[in-house]
């Protein structure tokens, strides 16, 4: 996003906060249930709060209630939408602007501040009614989260007309850090292969998933390791093939000790036999070693060694 | 032209003992066997002015030279392809001797190859070069084909495939290797023989290898003095004339690695190099007392047999179960262990059995040794040698 796109989102964002403060306080919809000492029996159990007050009706008869009452701190749940958010729910001043932070690409959040105040005990059988007013917007603040508003709002829980419980309540809307879209940079592979004009072909081939090999331009004899002249006819015209990429195993071990810089053991190195007619050595892979056997027909596959480099391997070919 | 055959000989011969830690330099450990082997033939430093090593060897023929006491040299020269070098070694110094570019060479082997570089070990440095080395391991190494056992497992898996052989098979060398060593004070498993049921339960290194079908790992020197036939008549011991030395390689040879040639149940570069020993020294498999086969591995022994002609294709493996290689066996191989269980000193402590077996004072002596065959680093460029009595 440009600077000045950014300054742009800023305004609106600071423009709709001063419209949904003038909006004021909104109600909501009342607690879907009534005040209920089930509830608050779940409630106190869950948080340890053994005060008989709240669950017994004799003790708190015998309290200055006289009767009763809920924990203030459940304020809050009498009146939380369910999982099941369903529409029941009225509509807040505060939405439109968690929508529009979201829109702008502030999709998380963290809640900084929850500062509750009670004014009096809720008693069995009443039904509180939230009322939100929208309080503030501050930002854009950069954050160990990343770049964000702070957005702060207040809740008043009515009975009846009667206000008889405050909060404030302060998310963090931040625009979560990019994730890194290179993966970690890969552990430099130890065992790189020495490449010179005479073997640099194969390795580009490996590079476009090709295995190549040379093939002399003038007798066309195929030729694996290759080299810079042909055993055949001294040609220096060298060209290559593109193998089909079957094979047979020749012969094989599997290496055990010691460990090799790179590898984990036990693993599989193989010479393969093609059907072009010469041979090449690689590892044999996806296959439990006592299941390579010679005579075993194998197909290449293309194995990322670390950012650089690529190795052409065998897999069985029913695989 | 220079007739090899016979005009030269080893005179003398010198070790460190074998180790897992020597606990010195490789510089010391090779002047130390240097010093043994002119010891041995009884001449001083002042006679030696040629020296011949592996490649592979970290110790300069110069820097040999200065710690030895060694004056000028008009002869030095290097063997490639690792331990296939180890014969080679011999046919250079010889070469040089018989047509007269030096008088008297010395050839040396020295490493800490267990307490320094191990050759075991995967070296992801191997295929990284674009020489014609590195670009060829480029076709294997990242696959994690990197160990002299992962290399020769390969083809010991044909080979099995091909003659119906077992990874019992393979045990039965490395069970005879130990039990040779096993009466060798010099080796390193002297008394600790094996069986083949522990042969069996030994961890699997690069299937179908076991831990004990590959040869220890040893830090170690061995050193040979080559000089004529006449000179080595008047030294202090009696000469193993060199009857016939060869290096070989096949075509489409790779290091390790000749899986695209058109079998890979022989070892053709061996089969180059026992043509050679034969035609040169006029003997064949039948005039051979006992062989040194060069064993980093035992699948290659058996190759070996078969490849010089010591037995039919396919063959070895009964060779090998029905005593063949004991040492009252048709073939006694590897009196004093092997590198399976002496020394690994990349074939060099093999080439000295063979002095020994000459001149009769092995502590496993073969009865009635004329001729040794002795061979150098399989699945590589290689080199033989065939030494005789007088």
């Amino acid at each position: 996003m440009t600077a000045t796109a950014e300054a742009d989102l800023h305004d609106r964002l600071m423009a709709l906060a001063e419209r949904q403060i003038a909006v004021g306080e909104v109600r909501g919809v009342a607690a879907a249930d009534p005040v209920n000492l089930p509830m608050i029996r779940h409630w106190a159990a869950a948080m340890g709060d053994a005060n008989p007050v709240y669950t017994d009706a004799e003790a708190a008869a015998g309290s200055a209630h006289g009767e009763i009452v809920a924990p203030p701190a459940m304020i809050q749940v009498w009146t939380m939408p369910g999982v099941d958010r369903d529409g029941r729910q009225a509509t807040t001043p505060v939405d439109d602007v968690l929508r529009a932070l979201d829109g702008s690409g502030y999709t998380g959040v963290v809640a900084t501040n929850c500062e509750q105040t009670y004014h009096r005990y809720l008693r069995l059988g009443e039904r509180p009614v939230p009322a939100t007013r929208f309080a503030g917007l501050s930002g854009p603040k950069r954050t160990a989260l990343g770049e964000g508003y702070f957005v702060t709002w207040n809740i008043t829980w009515y009975s009846q007309d009667e206000p008889v419980a405050d909060m404030l309540f302060r998310v963090l809307k931040f625009r979560p850090r990019e994730r890194k879209t290179k993966p970690e940079a890969r552990e430099p592979y130890p065992l790189k292969p020495a490449i010179n004009k005479d073997t640099a072909f194969f390795w580009e081939g490996v590079g476009r998933g090709e295995l190549r090999i040379q093939r002399c331009a003038d007798c066309g004899e195929l030729r694996h390791p290759p080299g810079p002249v042909c055993p055949s006819c001294r040609s220096v015209e060298r060209t290559h093939v593109v193998a089909s990429g079957v094979g047979e195993v020749y012969s094989y071990v599997v290496h055990h000790n010691p460990p090799v810089p790179g590898r984990s053991t036990p693993f599989v190195v193989a010479v393969v036999e093609l059907p072009e007619g010469v041979r090449i050595v690689g590892n044999v892979v996806d296959c439990p070693p006592e299941e390579v056997g010679i005579g075993m027909q194998v197909r290449v596959t293309y194995r990322q060694m670390d950012d650089e480099l690529i190795l052409p391997m065998w897999v069985p070919q029913e695989s | 032209m220079v007739s090899l055959p016979g005009s030269t000989a080893v005179a003398g011969i010198g070790a460190t003992e074998f180790s897992k830690q020597s606990g010195r330099s490789e510089l010391q450990l090779a002047a130390e066997a240097v010093f043994a082997a002119l010891d041995d033939a009884g001449l001083s430093p002042s006679d030696v002015d040629g020296l011949v090593t592996y490649t592979q060897d970290t110790n300069q023929e110069i820097a040999v030279a200065r710690e030895v006491g060694i004056g000028d040299l008009t002869f030095f020269s290097r063997v490639h392809y690792g331990g296939g070098a180890a014969c080679g070694t011999v046919l250079h110094a010889a070469m040089a001797v018989a047509t007269g570019v030096a008088e008297t060479v010395v050839c040396y082997r020295a490493f800490n190859e267990r307490s320094g570089r191990r050759f075991g070990q995967p070296d992801a440095r191997i295929g990284g070069e674009p020489s014609s080395q590195g670009l060829e391991m480029s076709w294997h190494v990242p696959y994690g084909l990197m160990t002299p056992a992962a290399w020769v497992a390969m083809f010991a898996r044909r080979y099995m495939h091909a003659y119906g052989v077992t990874s019992e098979d393979f045990g039965r060398v490395a069970v005879a290797m130990r039990r040779h060593a096993a009466t060798n004070p010099a080796a390193w498993f002297h008394g600790r023989p094996i069986t083949l049921e522990e042969h069996q339960a030994s961890k699997w290194i690069v299937e179908p290898l076991h831990l004990l079908d590959c040869c220890q790992e040893s830090d170690g020197a061995v050193a040979l003095v080559v000089t004529s036939a006449e000179r080595a008549r008047d030294l202090r011991r009696s000469p193993a004339l060199i009857g016939a030395a060869a290096q070989g390689a096949g075509a489409g040879q790779l290091m390790m690695t000749s899986y695209y040639r058109d079998e890979m149940t022989g070892l053709p570069e061996m089969g180059v190099v026992g043509r050679r020993l034969w035609e040169q020294s006029g003997l064949g498999p039948a005039d051979i007392q006992t062989a040194i086969l060069y064993d980093h591995f035992t699948p290659f022994v058996l190759t070996q047999l078969e490849e010089l002609g010591f037995c039919g294709r396919g063959e070895a493996r009964d060779f090998v179960a029905g005593g063949g290689i004991e040492i009252d066996g048709r073939l006694p191989v590897n009196p004093h262990g092997g590198q399976l269980g002496e020394a690994y000193i990349h074939g060099m402590n093999g080439i000295a059995e063979a002095v020994r077996q000459i001149r009769g004072t092995s502590v496993n002596q073969v009865a009635g040794v004329r001729n040794v065959l002795v061979t150098a680093g399989t699945g590589v460029p290689t080199s033989g040698l065939i030494l005789s009595a007088e």
